[in-house]
């Protein structure tokens, strides 16, 4: 595949695709590919939407068609060498790691032939890009997952996974912002509101975010849920 | 902010729904809004509203609504066979209730959806730019969810006068078989039997809702070396998605990224007319350009916009 590749998706879609694989350099294309498209702002452009190594816009069909697009898209490209990126926001995650909070954080350990404590260890030692959000309104898609520490899904998905559970599937780990049906196993639990719909600024993490875990007990988790609220 | 309706029945699934919630997409939430948009902006147009306001969604088995204050409202899209007291109600047009009016519906008769306008608009609190409701976020409608029993609705301030009909040979009709046109999708190449999925119809599944409408029928086949999913990306509504078993998945208001392979992408005003399908009805697809999708696309909203101009000067 030859990248950037530029394809339609839809009538009101415009696909970019950056790069083959998932690594941070991949990331570092999709967040300066997204600061040349929006600044300056494009009339017509609806929406930006990063993935992995995608690029997503939304626009409207009714100012630009797809080829007028394509040519806006393909001469801000050029600048994307030069672009200074302002430094990534890095947002702290406190967990609650292990028992009801975290139930399968035993498999997690077993599994990988590790102690819980190691587990907790490991986890909360990374630190995670934020590739896109999705799946639910403010579902981190995270990279960067240590191999010691991964493991399958759910054969069976949970019918109710608690906004807040921090869980691991395969090579990625995330956190639920909103309560849901979900497979991946469950690790522990943040006591922050990550999706706050009410709130002036309505999300806690944003896609091109570092993200942290830091460990912290049950009764910690009370005291910064109170003041969440 | 005068309350219109009590709800006496829920109905199968009602939300209140408007354009949808534009600018959160890259944080997840999806666009929500109505399904058949032709349908709900015209209900807006009858009752005086501006296009994009708030009405309410109904799904094959319509509430049960006991008017709280005299309003006029109108009702558009699929029938479910509209009762107002003891007598069939008219779609189309504008009809006045009375405070103790009881509008309900014995069943779907054509389509899939309805489109309940008030004068004023539906009032509920904006949440992140609109009134739509997304029941997995929670947000939107009444308290996040569809109406239930004991609701009371409420209306925003009227416009102007209503009191209008739609032009009798413009009311769509609703058969239960379609052809909606397809924009060829950045996996297309992944299928070896393209011309199955452009040459022979689809079922609409039972499992047909907001998020997505699940088809049967030949399935696609990955060839040989394409892989079974893609490294997650932006999706859009009328995304058809195609999982390991070929069976095509037409995604609609409520997903943002998705990992399955697209073979195409229904064309906006095609898309609102699949949702007009019900379980057991068929769609047929055929290809079409980017260039000449866009080109429709601006014909049908020319036309809304002419229709507005009709009926606002009546």
């Amino acid at each position: 595949m030859q990248c950037p590749l530029f394809q339609p998706l839809g009538d009101r879609g415009f696909l970019i695709t950056l790069a083959t694989k998932i690594d941070e350099e991949g990331f570092q294309k999709v967040r300066k590919t997204r600061q040349v498209l929006t600044h300056p702002p494009v009339e017509g452009i609806i929406e930006i939407i990063p993935g992995y190594v995608t690029v997503f816009i939304f626009y409207d069909p009714m100012l630009l068609s797809f080829q007028q697009l394509a040519d806006i898209v393909e001469e801000r490209l050029i600048d994307t060498q030069a672009v200074h990126l302002a430094p990534p926001r890095k947002v702290v995650i406190p967990v609650v790691y292990g028992g009801d909070f975290g139930p399968d954080l035993p498999f997690v350990a077993a599994h990988n032939h590790l102690s819980p404590e190691e587990v907790v260890a490991i986890h909360s030692a990374g630190r995670y890009p934020v590739y896109m959000l999705g799946f639910t309104p403010g579902f981190p898609y995270l990279g960067g997952l240590a191999e010691k520490i991964q493991v399958p899904r759910l054969e069976t998905p949970r019918t109710h996974v608690p906004a807040g559970a921090v869980g691991i599937a395969n090579n990625q780990t995330g956190i639920y912002p909103v309560a849901s049906p979900g497979g991946w196993r469950l690790i522990g639990r943040t006591p922050l509101k990550l999706f706050n719909p009410g709130g002036s600024s309505p999300f806690f993490i944003h896609p091109g975010d570092w993200v942290t875990f830091r460990a912290i007990t049950a009764s910690e988790y009370e005291r910064i849920r109170k003041t969440a609220l | 902010m005068t309350a219109v309706f009590k709800v006496l029945f829920p109905g199968a699934f009602t939300t209140i729904q408007d354009k949808g919630r534009f600018g959160y997409q890259a944080f997840g939430v999806p666009v929500s809004g109505s399904l058949d948009f032709y349908a709900h902006r015209v209900a807006n147009l009858l009752v005086g509203n501006s296009l994009d306001t708030a009405a309410l969604e109904l799904t094959v088995l319509g509430p049960k609504l006991e008017a709280m204050a005299p309003c006029c409202i109108a009702l558009t899209g699929g029938d479910l066979q509209p009762f107002l007291n003891q007598l069939p109600m008219p779609q189309w047009v504008t009809v006045k209730v009375k405070k103790g009016d009881v509008l309900f519906f014995k069943g779907v008769k054509t389509g899939c959806r309805a489109y309940l306008a008030v004068e004023g608009g539906f009032d509920v609190p904006e949440v992140m730019g609109s009134r739509s409701t997304y029941p997995k976020g929670g947000i939107g409608g009444i308290n996040g969810g569809p109406i239930t029993a004991g609701d009371i609705l409420r209306k925003g301030k009227s416009e102007r006068d209503c009191g209008k009909t739609f032009p009798e040979d413009l009311i769509p009709s609703y058969p239960r078989e379609r052809i909606c046109h397809v924009i060829s999708g950045p996996q297309a190449h992944f299928f070896g039997n393209i011309e199955d999925f452009y040459n022979t119809p689809y079922e609409v599944t039972s499992k047909a809702d907001r998020m997505g409408y699940r088809l049967k029928g030949i399935p696609l086949v990955f060839r040989e070396g394409a892989p079974a999913s893609i490294i997650s990306e932006a999706i859009v509504p009328g995304a058809i998605q195609i999982p390991a078993d070929g069976q095509p998945i037409v995604l609609m208001v409520e997903q943002t990224v998705g990992g399955y392979a697209k073979v195409g992408v229904i064309t906006t005003p095609d898309r609102w007319r699949l949702a007009q399908l019900r379980p057991g009805d068929k769609v047929s697809f055929k290809p079409v350009s980017v260039l000449e999708a866009q080109k429709q696309l601006r014909d049908t909203l020319a036309e809304l916009e002419k229709l507005k101009v009709l009926l606002m000067r009546k």
